[in-house]
């Protein structure tokens, strides 16, 4: 599993508590500010929460939680609205350039709740 | 020095001298060789072809050169230019105003003229050729004075004049020296059908009939006299259409020689008795023989553009094979259709009843198929004509071949790979299948191979066999057309809407459960979420449809570049009260936004952050304002003129019927985004045939056109419907928009589904006029529900808080607004600042768990 994901474990002293995770559409994201920067944070169908940058690195606008959540292959990825550059929520690699990445944070629900904390690095999330 | 460049004088700018000149350009003459052309009529060239749609479409549909000269500047083209003089030992020629152009090669493009037999009275006021535009224009204004007309020829000229003169709405009449219609492309039999079939049309046909001379009454035509008849036919506009002649006068001067017949004499690489004097199209004569036709033409202009690059093309003659729709009647000829060939025997086929006659020709020993005629249905001739001109072995039933399809087994036939498939173009089924076989750069489709090869780009009639010979590449190479909708649904959006519809799915999870695999994807979702709306119509911002929206229906707006919206509110045909405006205008002096009015008679509001979107709607909606749908795929605006009320050439009233078009398909979902138009006369100040659907006004109503829209390939839209009232307009609309919806790919402009459809425009026409699968009532029906159901988007979402608690900016900041978006000034109003990067807000949220929220 990625550090991305929300799972069972503890809640870190920099992560902060957002919303609840209702607030969250399922297949859909919405934008927080976590420690003055502007955080998307998606939930999935299966109940995995996901939290990114809200700032789109190829539009260069901050728009990230309001793209299509979808799935290619095994990878769940969120399409930029802008342009559709697919990004993989578990590393933020983009699926359609490599060289491009979506700064991606770690996530916990506790209670219901979502914390979110420092951006982490994904090995291997890539792809899919 | 040695390097001076050429200089190459076409003199004719007609089809075939046009065909040339762009030979010339693509294959690089002009790198040597500066060009003039001059052409005598005051237009470029145009489709000569097609010159009965004229009154249909208007000279610009027509036209070969829209832009009225060449790109490349070293074509010069001079029109409404006469050319007086040709002086082969000086290499010059003399234009009507003296000037002198020198040349190192000539070519020759001068066409053919009507011929007009000298009987008394063919001068007289009220006669006229069939040949020109100006020609077709003046025929235009003698009918609108006059009752009867009277069209001298049988041949497919003729019966396109008289289809014109009906058109024009004459009591019209056409007169025939030969025994039969068309009598060069149908034996007597076909004659016959063709016959009975412009008949009921209510034309009048006099056969064997000799024109001895025009009827004068008060210095103008009145009617024809004709050989063993008392009483003459009743004409005041008389069109004669009895045969063309090479125009060769230029070349006679010039000493050049030419064929008994007239044309000039030319070699096979179509060069005259001249070394630097060539002659193309329907002035030259080839091996003395001239050829009436626009195909054989262009291969003359293309043998001449390989000769003066030193290519070895040569003009050896050419397939005389026509097919043709008259006033709705199929005809075509192909091959040795008289039976010519010794011993030679027919195999015919004749259904009174419907009108079909179908004759194939074929050799003694019954293995080869020689030529054929067909009236009535012309279905086999795309698998006829390049099977009798390659010497294709016939099947061992050849019968089955004109057959009606029900009661025969459809015939699969392999042709050859030199076969020509498209005869306009001279396209071997070898060149489409290497256009689709390449190592680089493929095409994936017909429509790309069409585009590429030019095959079935001109007449059309070979498309569906360019298409079938693509398809069976594909399927002999063990590669499946691809026609999947993206990586988890297998089947094309129009499968995927009958799916839904007949299911009766109402929410995605279920969709993509029952028919598709994986949690899709930014393709799917919204082509489902638009299935769902067409059928649905519910709110698009619904639990289940939510997440499935793009980003513009998701927030009821257009996001732009810097991630704010701009927001439309409808204005119905354009038309807006004082009052309106200024709501409009001081929502958008409070809120801070840039305006502009729209090339859709509209005014937009941009750069709306998304929080305020509701507040700005609020105010909008309560000044009786609604949502103009100017995001997601739906309809925009209905533009439209002022139409009889206020215009004083209007016969019409244009507004009052766009604001009840834009009134009735507000909201719709669609594959694409669509437009309408609505012009009071034919001047069409609201351009709407250059919309999805246009609708322009004459005396007795509305002509309908569609699949017109601008964009990175602009279409005109082609007329579908003529003379409607109001009701049956609207009934044309609803199945036609209907129609589209359900079964158009994603994206799929309405142009690009017209062109897609077998059949084309003649497919939409049968299903929305003639109501050919009889889905008339269903298509209505569906569009009658939605206009039942339409309900304000913004107002419903301004009531119901669960779907106004989306438009925040931060779901833990909602008064904080995104920082990313700032603006620049331009003009006194604001622009989208560039962004350099990720922004660090300092407003101070409160850590740790939240608590409430709306939900």
């Amino acid at each position: 599993m990625n550090g991305s994901q929300a799972e069972a474990g503890p809640l870190t002293p920099t992560m902060v508590g957002v919303c609840r995770v209702d607030q969250v559409p399922v297949d859909g994201g919405v934008a927080a500010l976590v420690g003055g920067r502007a955080i998307a944070i998606f939930r999935t169908f299966d109940g995995n929460v996901f939290a990114t940058s809200n700032y789109d690195p190829c539009s260069r606008a901050s728009v990230m939680s309001r793209g299509i959540v979808g799935s290619r292959g095994d990878a769940t990825y969120v399409a930029s609205p802008m342009h559709k550059q697919a990004f993989d929520l578990r590393s933020g690699v983009c699926l359609d350039d490599e060289t491009v990445r979506l700064p991606v944070h770690d996530v916990r629900v506790v209670d219901g709740v979502v914390w979110v904390g420092e951006e982490v690095t994904v090995a291997g999330g890539g792809g899919a | 020095m040695t390097h001076l460049r050429k200089h190459l004088v076409v003199v004719g700018h007609g089809m075939v001298g046009h065909r040339f000149v762009q030979a010339a350009i693509e294959r690089g003459l002009t790198e040597t060789h500066d060009i003039t052309v001059i052409g005598e009529e005051r237009l470029p060239a145009y489709d000569r072809v097609a010159l009965t749609s004229f009154f249909e479409v208007g000279a610009d549909a027509l036209s070969l050169l829209p832009e009225g000269s060449y790109a490349d500047p070293r074509v010069r083209l001079l029109t409404g230019t006469e050319v007086t003089g040709l002086d082969a030992a000086a290499k010059t020629v003399t234009l009507a105003d003296g000037e002198v152009l020198a040349y190192d090669a000539c070519v020759l493009a001068t066409g053919a003229a009507p011929f007009v037999p000298p009987v008394p009275g063919h001068d007289l006021p009220g006669c006229f050729v069939y040949r020109t535009i100006d020609d077709l224009e003046a025929i235009r204004d003698a009918a609108a004075t006059a009752k009867v007309g009277a069209v001298i020829g049988g041949g497919l000229l003729g019966l396109e004049a008289a289809n014109a003169l009906a058109q024009l709405g004459l009591e019209t009449h056409v007169v025939e020296m030969a025994p039969r219609l068309m009598a060069v492309q149908v034996d007597d039999a076909g004659g016959s059908v063709l016959r009975r079939h412009i008949e009921k049309l209510g034309l009048t046909i006099h056969t064997g009939a000799m024109t001895k001379g025009v009827v004068e009454a008060e210095g103008r035509a009145a009617g024809l006299m004709l050989a063993d008849r008392d009483e003459p036919v009743p004409a005041e506009v008389v069109v004669f259409s009895a045969g063309i002649r090479p125009r060769d006068a230029l070349a006679r001067t010039a000493g050049l020689e030419v064929a008994e017949r007239g044309g000039v004499l030319v070699d096979e690489q179509c060069r005259t008795g001249d070394p630097y004097v060539y002659a193309i199209g329907e002035c030259a004569a080839p091996a003395g023989k001239m050829y009436g036709l626009v195909a054989p033409g262009y291969a003359m202009a293309e043998v001449v553009a390989d000769a003066l690059l030193a290519g070895p093309g040569t003009f050896t003659g050419a397939d005389m094979s026509t097919k043709l729709k008259l006033m709705g009647v199929d005809v075509a000829s192909f091959g040795d259709a008289f039976a010519t060939t010794p011993d030679s025997l027919e195999l015919t086929y004749s259904d009174a009843v419907t009108g079909v006659y179908k004759k194939l020709v074929i050799s003694d020993d019954g293995t080869r198929l020689l030529g054929g005629i067909l009236v009535g249905d012309a279905s086999a001739y795309g698998i006829l004509r390049p099977m009798a001109a390659s010497g294709l072995p016939l099947p061992a039933n050849p019968e089955e071949l004109i057959l009606p399809v029900s009661s025969g087994t459809s015939v699969e036939v392999g042709l050859p790979d030199e076969a020509v498939i498209c005869s306009c173009n001279n396209v071997t089924k070898a060149e489409i299948t290497d256009r689709v076989a390449r190592e680089d750069d493929p095409c994936a489709d017909a429509a790309c191979v069409t585009a590429c090869s030019k095959a079935g780009g001109t007449c059309g009639s070979c498309k569906p066999l360019v298409k079938k010979i693509v398809e069976d590449h594909f399927t002999s190479v063990g590669k499946a057309v691809d026609t999947s909708l993206c990586e988890h649904f297998s089947m094309t959006r129009a499968e995927l809407f009958d799916l839904v519809a007949v299911h009766g799915h109402t929410r995605f999870d279920d969709v993509v459960a029952a028919h598709g695999r994986g949690r899709g994807c930014e393709i799917c979702k919204p082509a489902i979420a638009s299935i769902l709306a067409s059928l649905l119509n519910h709110h698009v911002l619904d639990d289940d449809a939510f997440a499935l929206q793009d980003t513009n229906d998701r927030y009821l707006a257009n996001i732009q570049k810097n991630g704010s919206y701009s927001v439309v509110p409808r204005i119905p045909g354009g038309e807006i009260t004082p009052e309106g405006l200024i709501v409009i205008g001081e929502v958008a002096r409070d809120f801070g936004l840039y305006t502009k009015i729209t090339g859709g008679q509209r005014i937009d509001l941009f750069g709306a952050r998304m929080e305020d979107l509701p507040a700005i709607w609020t105010r909008l909606v309560n000044a009786g304002f609604e949502s103009g749908h100017a995001y997601g795929k739906s309809l925009r605006t209905v533009k439209s003129c002022v139409g009889s009320t206020w215009c004083r050439f209007g016969v019409q009233d244009s507004t009052s019927m766009a604001i009840a078009l834009e009134l009735r398909y507000r909201g719709l979902r669609s594959p694409h985004k669509f437009k309408g138009g609505v012009s009071g006369c034919a001047r069409e100040c609201a351009e709407a045939r250059g919309k999805d659907f246009g609708v322009i006004a004459t005396e007795k109503g509305w002509n309908l056109y569609v699949g017109g829209n601008g964009g990175a390939v602009p279409a005109h839209a082609q007329l579908l419907a003529g003379d409607l009232d109001d009701e049956t307009l609207i009934r044309y609309l609803d199945r036609f928009l209907m129609y589209y919806i359900r079964t158009a790919d994603r994206l799929q402009r309405t142009s690009t589904w017209v062109a897609s459809l077998d059949g084309g425009l003649e497919r939409v026409r049968e299903v929305v006029v003639d109501d050919a699968l009889g889905l008339g009532s269903e298509l209505e029906a569906a569009m009658a529900r939605h206009v039942g159901t339409y309900f304000d988007e913004w107002r419903a979402t301004l009531d119901d808080p669960a779907k106004l608690a989306r438009f925040t900016s931060f779901v833990n900041a909602p008064d904080v607004p995104d920082p990313h978006i700032s603006f620049d000034t331009q003009r006194d109003q604001i622009v989208p600042a560039e962004s350099s990067g990720p922004v660090l807000v300092a407003a101070t949220i409160g850590v740790g768990a939240p608590v409430g929220g709306a939900r």
